[in-house]
């Protein structure tokens, strides 16, 4: 397992929609190391204020060495992410904890809501690349508005994938949530589901493949100081009991592993 | 990783700690670096002073619920709960890897009674790879209504002394900043044995979510480490420094080399590197070359000439 602390460029910065940003880094040695589902921790300023790194989902890595993370403007560091410029120095560790589990199914059916589609166009371009039978991934992508979601939509259109829309006020797409939208997929045992976003939308998700028999990945978001399994802050209940940690055991678990009602 | 660029065989940095000899005076802090594993991706890790280890208990703790940290101004609260994998499991899952490493291991200890101190004292005694023990005694002692052993200076003494009891190994007992008179439980832990004192565990914090007006713990309050505590680290070192003559251990927001040195000139023999490691993994290091740069563009004798070479008046 290969990880990087290094400082790289930061090649673009681009504001997809209103407080959604999106940074292309040069990253080559995490880039290639990468998979998807795994995450890095980005130093947002140089100085103590704000302490801590921020985790992110790898949205997306080329081959010549580019690594894209998105992210919306939450608090005091993803602001000062967003004010970073084309030729700044950005310190990056990575790539990060453990990542999707891509299954020999053909048929797989991608969910992301919100940032949570951030690792979904990372898993879409792999599937691709490894899949022998021509068969494409089925991605649907949730968001509160349409000016949210049409503008994170062109990658997965550029994959040629078909891309299912949700919106929660119906300005595009489906109005209403990512399930209903998956439950006219009518998958079956043999299917997998790819699941990232808030977790209310990947409880519902767990919720429905368990009733289905369907197999589910989940990738799960929580606030971590350290991102490498030391400082064990970000606990994610077990249905088994006592905790995992979204770092090292995680980002991606099987969704029922975890303990959804609280 | 990138290769060690600073010529070490020219300056002396060595210290000890009573009969412990470290290399140099840079140890990483307990629960803030794991096992060590975690970390040598980033760290030479043969080239610490020491490494302390996440606290154990006799057996294994699950933790708090989350939020278990919260980023607060240059620091961090966290209400980890001391999760652990227990004793048991750390002689026969961690303990290999960190022998192997070939730097002095110190086990950090915590428990809930004396007996359960003295326990783990015992079990770890007959260890092999075990260079000394770090009590934790910020714990709630069960049996006294769930006072901190740390905040009275009797519970503090008769700890060190069932440690010392169970073990030859170094003892070096880690005072907790939350109380009135820092020396007091220094000098009571130093007549029960302790062989070291370090210092500081971290200040008891809480911070409120003002749209939930809900705590940001879910324990409610945590732990305080960061940057933000060096100045209150600083002032106890230095009041410890005054009081015991065994030597004393400095932590609390290290993260430059600068940051430990002037902990040396407050009274430190060596300082342990915590919350610094979660945001650059490397700091340890980065302290380690920077103080053996200083050292030599100096051109001291030894690192030991720092050691509480504070000028007053």
């Amino acid at each position: 397992m290969s990880q990087f602390q290094q400082n790289v460029e930061l090649i673009q910065s681009e504001v997809v929609a209103a407080g959604i940003v999106r940074l292309t880094l040069n990253a080559p040695d995490i880039a290639a190391a990468a998979v998807p589902g795994q995450f890095v921790m980005v130093q947002t300023a140089p100085g103590l204020d704000p302490l801590l790194r921020r985790p992110f989902s790898i949205h997306q890595v080329s081959s010549e060495g580019l690594l894209q993370i998105l992210f919306k403007v939450v608090g005091r560091g993803t602001e000062r992410l967003a004010q970073c410029r084309a030729g700044e120095q950005l310190s990056l560790l990575g790539p990060l904890g453990n990542g999707f589990v891509l299954g020999e199914s053909c048929n797989a059916c991608l969910v992301g809501g919100g940032m949570g589609i951030a690792p979904m166009l990372f898993l879409a371009s792999r599937f691709l690349q490894q899949s022998h039978s021509g068969v494409t991934p089925r991605v649907i992508l949730g968001a509160r508005n349409g000016e949210e979601l049409v503008p994170l939509m062109g990658d997965f259109l550029d994959l040629g994938i078909e891309v299912l829309a949700a919106t929660d006020d119906g300005s595009f797409g489906h109005h209403g949530l990512v399930t209903d939208v998956l439950k006219t997929l009518n998958l079956t045992s043999q299917s997998t589901v790819y699941s990232c976003g808030p977790k209310p939308m990947m409880g519902a998700i767990h919720h429905l493949c368990q009733k289905e028999n369907i197999p589910c990945q989940v990738s799960v978001e929580t606030v971590m100081a350290c991102g490498m399994g030391a400082c064990l802050g970000c606990a994610v209940p077990l249905k088994a009991g006592g905790y995992a940690h979204a770092c090292s055991d995680g980002p991606v678990f099987e969704a029922g592993e975890l303990l959804w009602s609280l | 990783m990138e290769p060690v660029n600073v010529k070490m065989n020219e300056v002396d940095l060595r210290v000890s700690i009573g009969s412990l000899e470290l290399q140099n005076p840079v140890m990483t802090a307990s629960g803030t670096f794991g096992y060590a594993r975690e970390f040598e991706s980033y760290v030479h890790l043969q080239r610490l002073g020491a490494v302390v280890v996440k606290g154990i208990s006799l057996e294994p703790r699950a933790g708090n619920p989350p939020p278990r940290i919260f980023e607060t101004a240059c620091g961090m609260l966290n209400a980890i709960g001391l999760e652990n994998v227990g004793v048991d499991r750390f002689i026969s899952e961690k303990m290999p890897y960190l022998c192997a490493l070939g730097v002095p291991v110190i086990v950090n200890i915590l428990g809930d009674s004396v007996e359960e101190y003295r326990q783990l004292a015992e079990r770890l005694a007959g260890a092999p790879g075990v260079a000394a023990i770090e009590v934790n005694i910020s714990c709630p002692n069960v049996k006294k209504g769930g006072v901190a052993f740390g905040t009275d200076p009797q519970m503090a003494a008769a700890v060190t002394r069932a440690v010392k009891q169970g073990c030859q190994v170094p003892v070096i007992v880690k005072l907790s900043p939350n109380v009135t008179d820092v020396t007091l439980v220094a000098r009571a832990v130093e007549e029960a044995g302790a062989d070291a004192v370090s210092l500081i565990n971290t200040l008891i914090g809480m911070a409120i979510d003002l749209k939930s007006r809900r705590p940001r713990l879910a324990n409610i309050i945590g732990g305080l480490s960061g940057p933000a505590i060096k100045p209150v680290a600083l002032r106890m070192v230095f009041q410890v420094a005054q009081a015991v003559s065994i030597p004393i251990i400095g932590i609390g927001g290290i993260a430059t080399a600068e940051d430990a040195m002037e902990f040396m000139l407050a009274g430190a023999c060596a300082v342990q590197v915590g919350t610094a490691s979660f945001v650059n993994p490397k700091a340890s290091e980065d302290v380690l070359d920077g103080i053996a740069t200083y050292v030599r563009e100096q051109k001291l004798e030894s690192v030991r000439d720092l050691i509480g070479a504070l000028r007053i008046g």
